[in-house]
């Protein structure tokens, strides 16, 4: 099969997964609406403020629930050391890599437009915001997230990190990716393309897609 | 890869680190005589100011100490030999306690100057964020029972985690920020005076030469603990029996 067939081979098998374990739907959905509820209540009640946090709180759930996310599709290949299949498999580690980054990063798309229409119905989206730009800021924050918790959810495969690694890795190597995309969200629901957030935040994906095809290999030996 | 090898190895040794060690003392102490003698105040910031001959140096050493946990961790991924491991555990190490340094030097500063202990200035924040991710790689050393694999984790998050060194310094330039723009290392003619700018480099040296100390040490002590872990487990391995006692 060609490396692409092996990226979609890959992202077919985590996405049917999540599809028939619901994961998303029954942990991370609910934790992400009782998260934005919550930080209304701690913020609010005044719609301003509530609007100024609005993309911060916006990606701080995205940060969550990569982490929620990236964790359980490595416990599901820990599960009956499925993951062994996956290192014996004669496809290029790069291609798992990418299959599972495009998976995370698919749900994630899904996951962070629920979390932006919770928001402007919650918070008050303010008037002009401009959905091509809240398109694009998702799409390109999605893929760096799903590179990301790809890359480093190998950690939480371990028996006694227990997953308590990778929320200590991820929020911190997230930093610049978070500011970007916070801007860019911002700017955004302001009704313009952020272009210079989203050029770093496009940076940031090249670097850490680029990051994980080089070094992903590595994650998996044992 | 033999070259850099046997130059750790004699930088580790026992004699190397006694020259190192005196030769902190010897520059610390000229780069402090510098700082507080030889060096005018500030004509803005008044004595306070003299923070920036610990400061900056302590900011640059440690992301040349994250440099040099990418350049281990690089190293070990592609030859998989330990002394690269050593290397980079021992940057990161150092690096973590030069960067808390900076920060709280940085705070120090801050309050006398800006009058607030912490103003999530971009530049402070991603250096503190900078710090979290070393703290991070201590933590994948510490979490899995394999060793192999603890080394191959910690040294893909010490690649990733120096992708976060030019933002630090980037950030500065890319967002608008209270923090003073870099003095030295920019296009042009760095804006201090000579007597600073030489005090300044020589703080610059004995932070160096105190890290390569630290580094030394450390790594001689990561030698002499996995010589202990492989003589314990030497011990606890029986020796093969030949097949003639095995029947006898």
């Amino acid at each position: 099969m060609s490396a692409w067939a092996d990226v979609a081979a890959i992202t077919a098998k985590d996405l049917r997964i999540e599809w028939r374990a619901r994961h998303a739907g029954s942990v991370i959905v609910p934790f992400v609406v009782t998260l934005v509820v919550t930080a209304g209540l701690a913020f609010g009640p005044g719609i301003s403020l509530l609007r100024q946090t609005a993309p911060g709180l916006i990606w701080l759930t995205g940060l969550f629930a990569v982490v929620l996310a990236a964790r359980h599709a490595y416990e599901v290949e820990s599960a009956d050391d499925a993951v062994t299949g996956l290192l014996l498999a004669p496809i290029d580690k790069a291609a798992v890599f990418a299959g599972k980054a495009n998976a995370l990063g698919a749900q994630l798309v899904v996951l962070q437009a629920a979390v932006i229409g919770l928001v402007g119905l919650l918070y008050g989206l303010p008037p002009g915001s401009s959905a091509p730009a809240l398109a694009v800021t998702v799409v390109l924050g999605a893929l760096g997230l799903g590179a990301m918790g790809s890359l480093l959810g190998a950690v939480a495969g371990a028996p006694r990190t227990q997953g308590s690694v990778l929320p200590l890795l991820v929020f911190p190597l997230a930093a610049p990716l978070l500011l970007a995309v916070t801007g860019a969200t911002a700017g955004a629901f302001r009704g313009v393309f952020a272009v210079q957030w989203l050029s770093l935040l496009a940076a940031f994906d090249v670097v850490f897609w680029s990051l994980g095809i080089l070094l992903y290999g590595a994650t998996l030996e044992d | 890869m033999r070259g850099p090898l046997r130059l750790a190895g004699r930088l580790t040794g026992a004699r190397s680190r006694r020259s190192l060690g005196r030769w902190a003392l010897i520059v610390s102490a000229l780069a402090l005589v510098g700082a507080l003698v030889v060096a005018p105040p500030d004509a803005r910031q008044g004595e306070v100011q003299r923070l920036l001959y610990l400061h900056v140096p302590t900011a640059w050493v440690a992301f040349a100490a994250f440099a040099l946990v990418f350049a281990g961790s690089v190293a070990y991924l592609r030859t998989g030999r330990v002394h690269w491991d050593r290397l980079a555990e021992a940057a990161a190490e150092a690096g973590v306690v030069f960067t808390g340094l900076t920060i709280v030097l940085g705070m120090l500063w801050g309050r006398a100057v800006w009058g607030a202990w912490w103003t999530w200035d971009p530049r402070l924040t991603t250096t503190l964020v900078l710090l979290l991710i070393y703290v991070g790689y201590g933590a994948v050393r510490h979490a899995p029972d394999n060793p192999s694999r603890s080394r191959r984790w910690a040294a893909v998050v010490g690649i990733a985690g120096f992708v976060d060194v030019p933002v630090v310094h980037m950030s500065v330039v890319w967002w608008r920020s209270v923090h003073q723009p870099p003095s030295v290392l920019r296009p042009g003619a760095p804006a201090m005076p000579p007597a600073m700018l030489l005090v300044l480099l020589v703080a610059v040296v004995a932070c160096t030469v105190v890290f390569l100390w630290l580094l030394a040490t450390r790594m001689a002590v990561r030698r002499l603990e996995d010589r202990l872990v492989s003589a314990v487990l030497d011990d606890r391995v029986p020796p093969r029996t030949t097949p003639a006692r095995a029947r006898g």
